[in-house]
């Protein structure tokens, strides 16, 4: 015998919208939707098979997190849709923007390169909206450039690069050679590991960039041992966003030095290897439903859908205003399986958050490391803190 | 090895001792695969006990012949005979059983299956399925009201206490907590049930009767930042007087006095605690600390930390075994 939902559901509502003391204008069912706006972006060719970005990296995330959180809301007539729009790296996303957020404030996840979702976020149609960026790294977003209508899920470069120095100092690893990528994204995380070798104390023993576009497969036993063996240090840090090189330093530099960052141990908001702090529940749930394992995109668009669902529950609202103030304010808190409360900084609208230290098959630790304080929060000794934030008129 | 040595003398002793003059705790070690056992006098580890996978919850039969065993990873309810000191079968359990709750008629176990979104009802003495209720995503915490007439469920993802009506095995209400709820516990008159929220960081009060929230309970300890107050593991005392709350990396059980319904106290325990088991008289209470892989015993009376006792990898569950219920 196996008793239904549904034969419970109808008592269920009634007892508990009766019995909870709510405005009357809360009572009534919410439906909310969420656009979620993906345009990809534009990669070089994948060396190692372990880097193919799946086609739904991001999407599937989002579709979890709806059907996560109708779970709670078919008990509070609340239901959550998602709207899909996907387009290829040369595709007009802007044009289809403009089309789901016009007429009124709307909900959106924004899945792809800084420079778009900034272009989304300064049209007229999404003024009034809340946007969640939930697949750019980029520090700017949330310093100079940031927007009063977007949050950010997705931890920001500053926050990894951070959370890997931490990791430096309390193994006492703190001097290393940084190498750097020639794509943009692999410039801009090199300058975060700089910017937080800088904060926390570590020293570039060497500073060198990876310029070679040959097929590093076929040689890197003959180049990384030369490029690895002018100075001394404890660990090579690779900024390789782009998954060029860094994985083929494992095993083939001068000395015998641990590779971090881009490769060996990565910094990562999202790792498949993570369990502890039931992580293991929603790692198998997502490979159930996506049939893959979950990735820090997927996670990012998982956070912002969860983020959305916990502020409608809270304040029995679907009004986007109402929602935004919420995840703003000292009550939201969420659950992201990282072993704590995680909540958005209000100076920049960035979800603080642990950062995960990771090979491919283990977790290694998460950031902030034990040790690191703060008079806040511990979390926020990773990334933009208040003081160093250019963001204004979030507040 | 000093665990087997320990062991070796107790038996001597239960060969040849009169009666047992202390209650014996027993802790589940969720990364060992074991069962620690506890002198409740001496406050010595006096038994180590190979079970099934990741064992979580445990609890009691009525009349503690039996300890029923969550072995998690091996999708199974153990059924550890304690006289004969071994396992003497497996009830069926759903996948993943994580916690239970075994009702006053002594036959019928609520057993939450986290990864499913079920609770199972399994008759203990058939051992059989009785029922399959379709609750919220992650199913944890559960709890069977000392009357019999509610059994309850907490979802984690969903953020929901579930109640359901045992007498029809059906879902009646839901209620909204904060997030991600652990344990429930009704108070010894089923007035009251508690319920910890481990992400929230707080402790809800409902009153049975209404099923109306009356309290919702925040913690701050100086020093220790908000995100780590995680509670998990709520114990009553039978007098009414206190409750126990683990409060999980903050290292801290918080004491709260039930008539006011605020925090009276924090003591500080092992690290990362997760449940706890009081004596029968109420004197002491013993805390499983995960991370530090040992026993805090606290007396109840001052409040204060008396002593720590280590035990097996990542203890995780407790249960007493009252002294005149120790086979002889």
């Amino acid at each position: 015998m196996r008793a239904s939902w549904t034969q419970g559901l109808a008592f269920s509502v009634a007892a508990l919208l009766g019995a909870t003391a709510m405005p009357a204008h809360a009572q009534g069912s919410l439906a909310i939707s969420i656009t979620y706006l993906e345009k990809k972006a534009e990669h070089p060719p994948t060396l190692s098979n372990f880097d193919l970005i799946p086609d739904d990296e991001g999407l599937a995330g989002a579709r979890l997190a709806i059907k996560d959180t109708n779970s709670t809301g078919k008990f509070l007539k609340h239901s959550y849709a998602l709207g899909e729009v996907v387009k290829e790296s040369g595709g007009d996303i802007l044009a289809e923007a403009r089309k789901a957020l016009d007429g009124g404030p709307k909900i959106a996840i924004l899945n792809m390169p800084a420079a778009d979702a900034l272009a989304i976020a300064d049209l007229p149609e999404a003024a009034d909206d809340l946007l969640f960026n939930a697949g750019a790294y980029d520090t700017a977003l949330r310093d100079d450039k940031c927007r009063r209508n977007m949050l950010h899920t997705l931890p920001s470069r500053a926050m990894l690069a951070d959370a890997l120095m931490q990791f430096l100092v309390k193994k006492q690893w703190t001097r290393i050679m940084l190498v750097t990528g020639h794509y943009p994204t692999d410039e801009a995380l090199g300058e975060a590991f700089r910017n937080a070798a800088k904060k926390f104390g570590v020293t570039l023993n060497a500073d060198k960039p990876w310029l070679a576009d040959a097929d590093i497969r076929r040689n890197a036993m003959q180049e990384v041992p030369l490029f690895t063996q002018d100075a001394d240090y404890d660990a090579i840090v690779a900024a390789d966003e782009e998954n060029q090189f860094a994985t083929f330093f494992q095993y083939n530099s001068w000395q015998p030095r641990p590779i971090m960052g881009s490769a060996g141990l990565m910094t990562l908001a999202w790792s498949p290897a993570m369990e502890q702090w039931a992580a293991i529940q929603l790692q198998d749930r997502f490979n159930a439903f996506a049939k893959r394992k979950m990735d820090s995109i997927d996670y990012a668009s998982w956070l912002a859908v969860r983020s959305v669902g916990e502020a409608v529950t809270r304040t029995r609202s679907g009004d986007v205003a109402a929602i935004r103030a919420y995840l703003l304010g000292d009550q939201f808190g969420l659950d992201g399986f990282k072993g704590s409360r995680l909540s958005y900084r209000s100076w920049n609208g960035q979800l603080r958050q642990p950062i995960a230290l990771a090979s491919r098959d283990a977790l290694v630790t998460l950031a902030p490391i034990e040790g690191f304080e703060h008079e806040n929060t511990e979390l926020d000794t990773l990334g933009l803190d208040r003081p160093e934030t250019k963001c204004t008129g979030m507040e | 090895m000093k665990a087997r040595t320990l062991a070796a003398t107790t038996a001597l002793c239960l060969l040849t001792c009169a009666s047992a003059s202390a209650h014996w705790l027993y802790v589940s070690n969720e990364k060992d695969d074991t069962l620690s056992v506890i002198d409740t006098e001496t406050n010595e580890l006096i038994d180590t006990i190979k079970v099934g996978e990741r064992p979580r919850g445990i609890t009691f039969s009525g009349d503690y012949k039996y300890l029923y065993i969550c072995a998690s990873d091996s999708n199974a309810v153990q059924v550890y005979d304690i006289a004969a000191k071994k396992i003497i079968h497996d009830l069926p359990s759903g996948d993943d059983p994580e916690q239970f709750a075994l009702a006053p008629d002594n036959k019928h176990l609520y057993i939450a299956n986290e990864n499913d979104a079920l609770a199972t009802v399994v008759d203990v003495d058939s051992r059989t399925v009785v029922a399959q209720i379709d609750v919220g995503v992650e199913p944890e915490g559960m709890a069977v009201s000392h009357d019999g007439k509610w059994a309850i469920v907490t979802s984690e993802t969903t953020a929901m206490v579930h109640w359901i009506d045992t007498a029809t095995n059906t879902l009646i209400d839901n209620t909204l907590v904060d997030q991600r709820p652990r344990e429930a516990q009704f108070s010894a008159d089923d007035k009251e049930l508690w319920v910890s929220s481990e992400i929230g960081g707080t402790v809800t009060v409902m009153d049975v009767a209404t099923r109306q929230i009356k309290k919702v309970i925040d913690f701050a300890i100086s020093g220790v930042s908000r995100d780590t107050i995680q509670p998990v593991g709520i114990r009553l005392t039978k007098d009414g007087k206190w409750a126990f709350v683990a409060l999980g990396p903050a290292n801290h059980v918080a004491v709260i006095d039930r008539a006011t319904m605020e925090v009276a106290n924090y003591v500080l325990v092992g690290r990362r605690v997760w449940h706890m088991a009081l004596t029968p008289e109420g004197d002491k209470l013993y805390t499983t600390n995960g991370v530090s892989g040992d026993v805090t015993m606290v007396d109840v009376a001052s409040q204060k930390p008396e002593k720590t006792i280590k035990v097996g990898r990542f203890p995780w569950g407790a249960a007493m075994l009252p002294k005149d219920k120790i086979p002889q």
